[in-house]
Formats: C-alpha cells, sequence, structure tokens
C-alpha cells in the first residue's frame, strides 16, 4: 500500500508542476505580444533614422574624419552581448553565450584581446566567472526596455572606443524570426561603416540629391546623429532579445507541460496497475481464507 | 490636399503624429524654422524645444527633446528621442522634474562637474519646455 500512496503522491506533484508551466506559458505568450508590439512601434523610427544616415552618407563625406567611421588596427575587440535577466527559457541563453565564447576565442586564436559589456543577467552572471574582462554590465533592464537604457551602454561603449581601450565593438543578440526560430546574431556597430545603409537609398529619393539643405553643415549633424545610431542599433537588439526571450519561453514551457502530460500518464498506468495486483492479493486471501475454513 | 506636407512625428516607442498639415515649425539648433507645403529638402538637428503644427485651423503643439528632421518629397519626418502631444504632458511631474533640475543644477554649478552640469540643464530645459506647452 506504501508504494501506491507514494505513486498517488508523485502524480499530484507532477500536476502541480504542469499547472506552473503551463501558466508560466500563458504569461510568456502574453508578454510576448508586448514584445513584439514594442518591436512594431520601433520599426518606424529606425527605419527612418537609417534613411536620414543614408542620405548623409551620400552627401560625400569622408567617413576618416569621423572618429567613430574610422577604422583602425584592431588590438582589442569588444562584444555587447544581449541576454534575458530571467532563466527558463530553454536553451535560448546558452546559445547566445556559447556563440559569445566561440567568438572571444578566436579572437585570442588571431592574436587579439576580447572583452564584454553584458546586457541582462544571465550572460552577465556567466561571464564574470570567465576569465573574459567585462568592462560594463547593465542588469535587471529586460523587463522594462527603455530607450534610455540603450542610450547608457551606448554612451559607456562609444566613451571606451573614442578612449582608445577597444577598437572594434560587436554586438550580440537573440534576433527574433518568428515564435519558434531565434537566432543568436552578430552585427558590427563600431567602427560605423555605411555600406550597410546605402541599399535603403534607392527607394524614397529619386530625384536630384545635391539639393538638400543642411542645417547646420552635414559633418556637424552626422557628429551628432553617429552616436544616437549606435544607441538606436543596441535598443533594437535589447527589443529584438525581449521578444525572442518570450517567445522561448513560451516554447521551454510547452515542451515542459507536455513531458509533464507523458510522465503523469505514464505513473497512472503504473498506479493502476499497483492498485489491480494489490486487489487481487487481497482477493487471494480472502479466497485462500475461505476455503480453509470449509 | 495640395497645399498640405505630410507630418511625422516618430520617437523609438511610437509614431505620434502621422498626418497632413498647413504648417509646421520645428525647433532647429541654429534657430526654429517652419516647413509649409513643397519646402525644399532640408536636413535639420533640433534642440530641446516645442514645435507645433496647424491643421485645418487647429494649432497642435509638441514637446520635442533633441532630435532632427528631414524635409523631402512634400513629407517632414520628426526623429525625437521622446515627443509629447500638450495634452498628454503631465503638469506636476513636469513641475516635479523642475524643481529636481533645478536643485541638480545648483549642485553641479557648485562642484562644476561639466556632464553632469550639462545633463542638469539638459533636464530643466526640457521640465521647462512641457511646462510651457501644457499653458502653465
Amino acid at each position: 500500500m506504501a508504494a501506491l500512496k507514494d505513486i498517488k503522491l508523485k502524480i499530484v506533484g507532477i500536476k502541480k508542476t504542469a499547472q506552473i508551466t503551463q501558466a508560466m506559458n500563458m504569461v510568456a505568450a502574453a508578454k510576448l505580444r508586448g514584445a513584439q508590439q514594442r518591436m512594431e512601434d520601433f520599426r518606424p523610427y529606425a527605419e527612418k533614422f537609417s534613411g536620414v544616415m543614408a542620405e548623409l552618407a551620400g552627401a560625400g563625406i569622408n567617413p576618416d574624419a569621423f572618429p567613430l567611421m574610422a577604422a583602425r588596427p584592431v588590438k582589442k575587440v569588444m562584444l555587447i552581448l544581449v541576454t534575458s535577466d530571467r532563466g527558463l527559457c530553454g536553451a535560448f541563453n546558452s546559445n547566445l553565450i556559447r556563440d559569445t565564447e566561440k567568438f572571444l576565442k578566436a579572437q585570442q586564436a588571431e592574436g587579439r584581446e576580447g572583452c564584454l559589456a553584458c546586457v541582462g543577467k544571465k550572460g552577465n552572471a556567466f561571464f564574470t566567472k570567465s576569465p573574459f574582462e567585462t568592462l560594463h554590465s547593465s542588469v535587471g533592464i529586460m523587463d522594462n526596455i527603455q530607450m534610455f537604457n540603450a542610450r547608457q551602454v551606448g554612451q559607456e561603449v562609444i566613451n571606451l572606443f573614442l578612449e582608445g581601450k577597444v577598437d572594434e565593438v560587436q554586438l550580440l543578440y537573440g534576433r527574433f524570426i518568428n515564435v519558434a526560430v531565434q537566432r543568436p546574431t552578430m552585427n558590427r556597430i563600431l567602427p560605423i561603416s555605411t555600406e550597410g545603409l546605402e541599399e535603403g537609398e534607392g527607394e524614397k529619393s529619386e530625384g536630384p540629391k545635391a539639393t538638400y539643405t543642411y542645417e547646420p553643415d552635414p559633418e556637424e549633424i552626422l557628429n551628432n546623429l553617429l552616436p544616437m545610431f549606435v544607441n538606436v542599433q543596441i535598443m533594437h537588439a535589447m527589443l529584438e532579445t525581449g521578444a525572442s526571450e518570450q517567445a522561448a519561453r513560451m516554447t521551454a514551457m510547452d515542451n515542459a507541460t507536455r513531458a509533464c502530460k507523458d510522465m503523469i500518464a505514464d505513473l497512472t498506468m503504473v498506479y493502476n496497475k499497483a492498485r489491480q495486483s494489490a486487489i487481487t492479493a487481497e482477493l487471494m486471501d480472502i479466497v485462500g481464507g475461505a476455503e480453509a475454513l470449509k | 490636399m495640395a497645399n498640405k506636407i505630410l507630418l511625422e512625428v516618430v520617437t523609438p516607442s511610437r509614431l505620434l503624429v502621422s498626418e497632413e498639415v498647413e504648417l509646421a515649425t520645428a525647433p532647429g539648433t541654429d534657430g526654429v524654422f517652419g516647413a509649409m507645403a513643397n519646402h525644399s529638402p532640408l536636413l535639420a538637428t533640433l534642440k530641446i524645444g516645442e514645435m507645433h503644427y496647424l491643421n485645418e485651423g487647429n494649432a497642435v503643439r509638441i514637446a520635442l527633446s533633441g532630435g532632427f528632421c528631414d524635409v523631402s518629397n512634400n513629407r517632414m519626418t520628426v526623429l525625437a528621442e521622446s515627443a509629447e502631444l500638450s495634452t498628454e504632458i503631465d503638469v506636476d511631474r513636469a513641475l516635479k522634474a523642475k524643481e529636481r533640475a533645478e536643485r541638480r543644477l545648483q549642485e553641479a554649478e557648485a562642484r562644476k562637474g561639466d556632464i553632469d552640469l550639462a545633463r542638469a540643464q539638459a533636464a530643466f530645459a526640457r521640465a521647462l519646455t512641457r511646462i510651457h506647452i501644457a499653458g502653465h
């Protein structure tokens, strides 16, 4: 009988776990909708921004005149790693962390120094124990992503770049492709290159381009815009990671709920079998006793 | 329609305004400028301040905190770090922000920290703009 009771308790316990994972799945689904909405809201800003940058890039600017655009020999590379603050979202953070390690080791192999800036608790917690240097960390901000968070990170990174402490900055984040797929993606954000921008140019400005009036002059505008452009990219990465995190959690919790259901089915089978054999044994006892009385 | 320009005010968190207007003005770094239909292409940076637009006799005021503006193809796009319509401004909050900024301004001046001072000045300008626009 003791075995029966143990199984029963186990089933009850697993049922409760299933309830929790199911609830977490639904919470993640609701948060995902919010995160996706924010991504949608941010898109027009980012698109317009790129458009204006492309416009300026087309105005015949010498990239070497701008400290943020000037490429120099790379001795130290910084990677901004954007992860989530919370776990329980499957392999999402582990994938990002694995890619980070791979990248940093590859840099070392090529004789460059690698260092990190961590946005999000998970990446930060992992890399505080690693030999790689973490020059900046922002944690506890992924629940409510605001532009000023991105600006803070951007400012810090830009300062490091301008002081010559790092020569190149890469940004790694979990790109949201759809609810089922999130892909770690890496972009170079410093020095800024205008190459990627120019393809978006053809769509809106067909007319003669030289007629633009600049107030103040293009150089000054670009000087204002470049740091903001870095912030916009970081913001974008944070929003993408936020949405990916929720999507990954939804999938993970869905899997967990399904695993719970499977376990409950198996255990119920075991329970029923044990109960049946207990009843059979009892019947045998009674029958045996009755036989003995005859 | 022919005499209007499409105004779009975009911030990182939302598309605040997207409509055809008769006139729009914006606080450029080199001075306030206005744009009407068929304005020549212009790219300007904006400072903290007030922009407004006129549509069918209604004037709407918006508090901007810096950004830039692109006018081309009969379309004016304002990209701001943050923007609020005069009707949305929480005056109490703005007043509190002003007091806070004043205090910081004094502290920063006492300490002569350049960055702190610049930040406090910006915060002060933002708060003032918002209070002004909200009509207080």
